[in-house]
């Protein structure tokens, strides 16, 4: 993944989007999109300690009048599931880029059980998941998902699966 | 340490009264956001009636957003323990104008009134302080309620302080319950001809 160049396109394609508040947690699947945030001085880029602040961080930025995007890992989703009420009761247009674990050729039992369980616990609070399956496949399925959210005010994770972005090596 | 008088109601009546056109208010679950809409049914308050302990991001993400505008966030100490790393994330962005303000009637009151932890050791201005928020006060008094809420406008932030109030829990006042209905009309008070 080091030499592939999908992030460098998905950061362009998040700020031609008007995307200006981005939020993470430290996560080596999203890299390069934290380190560009960091460094460009039109955004803001804030490091959470836990993923459910970017939740509530995304929504105050569109009572703001601003879009953000919440970069996590798949284990962040579960810490994030109640906060997804305010979401969806408030209507807010949501995307968030998961980075996945616990899936394609995972090698760390942890993992498995959120990762298996991300995809049918988003869907379960109203949020609708679009994997990623290739770097051919990332950047119209994140065009998708931009239009999706911010057009129609939909709830939408881009799912990057562990057969884009490998399975970390472990044990 | 002087006996516990203030009141919650009256303290964000106090805190709001001198409240100018650029202030945006955050509330958090739940006797603040009753205390919030009993003072003041203003378009540009978004109170929580769920999401415990996300008041203060929501109003970090507002105040990254909104850098023109004085946002305050006023929630009690069990929304505050439940979010509690939040503090340290608002620290780290050094939002120049969020201030928060922890109403701290030392218990649950929504639930029956089990003492949170600040009944006990816990001190959240510490917790704040050590967070690396720089402002941070105590209050306990009339005096020093008044003398916060004039400096409403003007404290340099990201700011934190715990008001010390008694646990009567006055009527509950709701807000809009419709978080959609609270978001839109929000958003047209601040936003205006901006919203697309």
């Amino acid at each position: 993944m080091a030499d592939a160049t999908w992030p460098e396109e998905l950061y362009a394609l998040l700020r031609k989007a008007d995307i200006t508040q981005f939020c993470y947690v430290p996560d080596a699947g999203h890299q390069v999109l934290i380190d560009r945030s960091l460094a460009d001085p039109e955004v803001h880029s804030v490091a959470l300690t836990t993923e459910e602040e970017g939740v509530a961080l995304i929504a105050g930025a569109h009572l703001g009048g601003k879009q953000g995007v919440l970069l996590m890992q798949s284990s962040g989703v579960g810490n994030c599931v109640n906060f997804f009420s305010l979401i969806k009761n408030g209507n807010f247009p949501f995307l968030t880029l998961v980075s996945m674990r616990g899936d394609f050729g995972e090698g760390n039992p942890w993992q498995i059980p959120m990762g298996q369980a991300t995809q049918p616990v988003m869907e379960d609070i109203g949020i609708t998941c679009l994997r990623a399956e290739s770097p051919d496949d990332l950047i119209p399925t994140v065009q998708a998902g931009l239009t999706m959210a911010f057009q129609s005010e939909m709830a939408i994770a881009i799912l990057l699966t562990q057969k884009l972005i490998g399975a970390k090596a472990f044990g | 340490m002087s006996k516990i008088t203030l009141q919650r109601r009256d303290v964000v009546g106090t805190l709001l009264a001198p409240r100018k056109p650029n202030l945006l208010v955050v509330g958090g679950l739940g006797s603040p956001s009753w205390d919030i809409a009993a003072t003041d049914d203003n378009p540009q308050d978004f109170c929580l009636v769920g999401a415990m302990g996300l008041a203060v991001p929501v109003g970090l993400g507002l105040a990254e957003a909104r850098p023109n505008n004085r946002i305050l966030v006023i929630t009690g100490d069990g929304e505050m323990l439940m979010g509690i790393g939040s503090l340290s994330t608002v620290a780290h962005a050094r939002a120049r104008n969020l201030m928060i303000v922890v109403l701290d009637n030392e218990q649950y009151g929504e639930t029956g009134g089990q003492p949170t932890h600040t009944a006990g050791d816990t001190d959240l201005v510490a917790i704040a302080a050590g967070s690396g928020i720089r402002t941070t006060a105590t209050i306990r008094t009339e005096n020093e309620l008044n003398e916060l809420a004039l400096s409403i406008h003007e404290i340099d932030g990201p700011a934190f302080y715990v008001v010390k109030v008694t646990p009567d829990l006055p009527g509950a006042v709701y807000p809009p319950l419709d978080g959609a209905f609270a978001k839109d009309r929000f958003r047209m008070a601040v936003l205006k001809d901006q919203i697309t």
